[in-house]
């Protein structure tokens, strides 16, 4: 009796186990409900490889920054200056290619791309540092975040938009010509694959991952435990930067021109593609599949809705009630 | 292996040796210093002077990293882990085996394993996540992480107060296990036969000293219990005549969500009953079930005529005013002003439609900190800079201006100093013995308190509560300290299924 009563709740995992797959996996569901909702209602447009590839092409900014917002989120921080880094994304590439001759466009580009990750890098790094250093909460910092890197961008394009040659950078999202369907989706929406199972990767099998989860769940049992927590800290931010400057690169792809007052609220729907996928702000729950998946169930709604002819404003309370409804359905899982 | 202890402010001149092998219980009442002591082994608090040698070399550390750097680990009451990491992650968090940043799983899985089989706990499933284990199986990880890291000295805070009696059990062999294996145990708790059955040497510290240091075959609990208790009796309680009049307040067979477990209880007009016990016995969440702020599984609370359960709401209009326990965090609103904190329940006669007329506001206020001896700049004050004891005298004010019946106080002298203390206790007095002559009703008051001499002094009845379930109110004259502490401390078999089939 007496060691029924102290292993039963461990050996009892089983009926556990099914539920916390079932939550895990409840993103997804919603994501196919939705989807068959509009593909049964809406019209047959919908259903078209055409509008599934636009569906992807619309995912890819929003899911590449919340590849990094994941990571930030995961630790128990916020990041809304990814908006703000997106439009120096774009305005950074913008002012390198303007310079570029014409003889080696191609190199001019990877170099403009390389450029406006490093800024924007540094934006999440000097974020970062001063979360760790100045010890103020990352919702205000990245708030005040916002607003400098979105002045930087202003101030570096002279409040214009920039011209840029044409370049492959332009072709990343795309949409398909003819003879190139055979990549299913644009080269934009493949990079946006591969990063993300890299990246899940790294919080499955990284010292970084593993910490940033530790950090998220319970910062002073980690501190304990040996975890440097600020040079945590500082590399997620830098990588939430990193990714919001991947996500300008093929903002610019599909923008052409360099546009410091792009992506306006951009964060917000970065944050609730996290949540919808299962992140929580507390710390410690979140995956790169479930924002991807909850990035997806955004612009599925988006392209349902205008597909039948529906007003912005509809689909934007839609969104609005999916985000409530699946955070308070992960809340009542918990209970 | 020898520790030496200097003086803080809360310890004076603590000296204390544990060996290799060999388990050392630190007894004492609740204040006696364990936990400063506690602290200063940690890191968390650097001794002021004093020092203490680990294995021949001498051992500072500056925080509680370098703690468990060093080979001492603390296992506190409150387990410190990542709930959202799986078994293995926790106990080799921080020190993850890797190649070029990613981890191997397959020595991690390993170490973990090697981890538990030393506990000999190998049905812990390395792979789950940690917050789907019982909390008995929580405590092992915690234990398992710090012999992971390679503890020599394991100090275990109060580890019992969450286990059922099957699980203490199989501590209590796991500690007897990591004796034999060499570690050096200290193990601090409040429940004497626990103490007894599993330390070799038992320390007793009283008021920041140690009062006695002998090895456990010889200090048997009623000597314990004289160690701890062994200190004067100041006589400055104030008792006026309090005719007891009707029963006012009724509690039965009252049970909330985890505490109290079963508390029966009547009180009358004039009466002042207190609740004695442990930390986490279950006291507070006596008063708070009592009061509508927690949920209440089972049982009645009957004010008055009124039976029913009650929202704080409901609980003040009936004439129910209650203390905190914790001023700073729920008691006051530290940022708000004296006059507000003071009128915050009662607003009524303060102005018409709603609306507050300062002045009304300040001159109630000013009536209450004359009648309190509250030091204070003026009415506008915030409450954030007054120190302790006025701080408390306004929360007690607040009770007073609703004009309350029945009051219940959460330690109510908790971190004030003696002349407020002194006041409360005259208050309390007042308070029960009304005043008729000024049409004054008599109140009654349910008080919880951690100092028995207090309760003692204050008191009419005392009831004490050992894990969630409340004991008969006896007599102030029945009973005595070490009735208390004996009744308080007692290890029950048998209720502990209750507690862990919830």
């Amino acid at each position: 009796m007496v060691n029924d009563a102290a292993e039963r709740p461990i050996r009892s995992g089983s009926g556990l186990r099914w539920r916390e797959g079932l939550s895990r996996l409840a993103p997804f569901l919603g994501l196919i409900a939705i989807f068959v909702l509009f593909a049964a209602i809406g019209p047959e447009s919908f259903r078209s490889a055409r509008n599934l590839e636009t569906i992807a092409r619309q995912t890819a900014i929003v899911g590449m920054a919340a590849l990094g917002m994941t990571l930030v989120i995961l630790t128990g921080g916020i990041d809304l200056a990814v908006g703000s880094v997106v439009a120096l994304g774009t305005v950074v590439i913008a002012i390198v290619l303007r310079r570029a001759d014409a003889a080696n466009l191609h190199w001019m580009a990877a170099a403009a791309a390389g450029a406006a990750l490093a800024a924007c890098a540094g934006c999440g790094w000097l974020s970062g540092w001063l979360i760790t250093r100045l010890r103020v909460v990352p919702f205000i910092v990245t708030l005040g975040m916002m607003l400098v890197v979105r002045g930087a961008a202003k101030g570096l394009s002279h409040e214009q938009k920039i011209d840029a040659p044409e370049t492959w950078l332009n072709d990343l999202l795309a949409s398909l010509a003819a003879d190139q369907r055979w990549m299913l989706v644009p080269p934009g929406v493949w990079l946006l694959l591969v990063l993300a199972v890299g990246m899940t990767l790294v919080l499955s099998y990284s010292r970084l991952g593993r910490h940033a989860l530790a950090v998220g769940s319970n910062e002073q049992t980690a501190r304990l435990c040996g975890v440097p927590v600020n040079r945590v800290k500082m590399w997620v931010y830098a990588m939430g930067g990193f990714f919001g400057g991947l996500a300008g690169v093929l903002q610019f792809s599909r923008l052409t021109v360099g546009d410091p007052t792009v992506a306006v609220g951009l964060e917000l729907d970065v944050i609730a593609a996290v949540v919808i996928g299962g992140g929580s702000l507390a710390g410690g729950e979140g995956s790169i599949k479930g924002s991807l998946v909850g990035a997806l169930i955004m612009s599925v709604i988006r392209s349902g809705c205008s597909q039948m002819g529906l007003s912005n404003w509809v689909q934007e309370i839609i969104t609005g009630m999916i985000i409530i409804t699946a955070v308070a359905l992960d809340r009542f899982r918990h209970r | 292996m020898g520790k030496r202890f200097g003086a803080t402010v809360a310890l004076e001149g603590v000296d204390l040796e544990v060996g290799r092998g060999e388990v050392l219980a630190l007894v004492g009442e609740n204040g006696a210093g364990k936990s400063t002591l506690m602290k200063v082994l940690s890191g968390a608090h650097p001794p002021d002077a004093g020092s203490i040698w680990l294995d021949g070399a001498p051992y500072a550390p500056a925080n509680p990293l370098e703690a468990r750097r060093a080979g001492v680990a603390m296992i506190y009451q409150e387990l410190s882990l990542a709930p959202h990491l799986s078994v293995e992650d926790n106990i080799l968090l921080g020190m993850e085996p890797h190649r070029a940043g990613w981890i191997r799983s397959a020595e991690v899985r390993a170490r973990a394993r090697e981890a538990l089989q030393r506990l000999g706990h190998e049905e812990i499933p390395p792979e789950r996540r940690v917050d789907r284990l019982p909390v008995a199986a929580q405590q092992l990880v915690e234990i398992a992480r710090a012999l992971a890291v390679g503890c020599r000295v394991l100090v275990l805070d109060e580890p019992t107060s969450s286990l059922a009696q099957a699980d203490v059990d199989r501590l209590f062999a796991l500690i007897r296990q990591l004796k034999s294996q060499g570690l050096a145990i200290v193990y601090i708790s409040h429940f004497l036969d626990e103490v007894k059955r599993v330390a070799d040497r038992i320390a007793v510290l009283r008021d920041g000293r140690k009062v006695a240091d002998e090895p456990a075959g010889r200090m048997d609990i009623a000597a314990m219990v004289a160690r701890m208790v062994g200190r004067e009796v100041r006589d400055w309680y104030p008792r006026s005549a309090r005719p007891v009049g009707d029963v006012i307040l009724t509690i039965t067979d009252l049970a909330g969500i985890e505490k109290p477990a079963a508390a029966s209880l009547e009180l009358r007009r004039g009466e002042v009953v207190g609740l004695a016990g442990l930390l986490g016995a279950g006291r507070t969440e006596l008063l708070r079930c009592v009061f509508g702020l927690d949920a209440v599984r089972r049982g009645q609370v009957r004010v008055g005529m009124a039976g029913g359960l009650g929202s704080p709401m409901r609980r003040w209009a009936q004439g129910v005013g209650m203390l905190s326990e914790d001023r700073k965090q729920e008691g006051l609103a530290l940022s708000m002003s004296i006059a507000d904190n003071i009128t915050l329940t009662r607003l009524e006669g303060l102005g018409g439609g709603g609306w507050i007329w300062p002045r009304r506001q300040a001159s109630a206020a000013r009536e209450w900190i004359r009648r309190l001896d509250i030091r204070c700049r003026d009415t506008g004050q915030k409450v954030a800079a007054l120190s302790g004891g006025n701080q408390q005298k306004v929360a007690l004010a607040r009770l007073l201006h609703h004009d309350v019946d029945i009051l219940l106080l959460d330690e109510p002298t908790r971190g004030i100093d003696v002349a407020a203390k002194a006041m409360v206790y005259r208050l309390i007095d007042q308070l029960a013995a009304g005043d008729p002559s000024q049409g004054r009703k008599a109140r009654a008051v349910l008080m919880v308190s951690s100092y028995l001499p207090e309760l003692l002094g204050v008191c009419d009845r005392i009831a004490v509560m050992c894990r969630g379930r409340l004991g008969p109110a006896r007599r102030r004259e029945d009973v005595d300290e070490h009735a208390l502490i004996l009744e308080a401390t007692r290890l029950e078999a048998g209720e502990d299924t209750n507690r862990h089939g919830e």
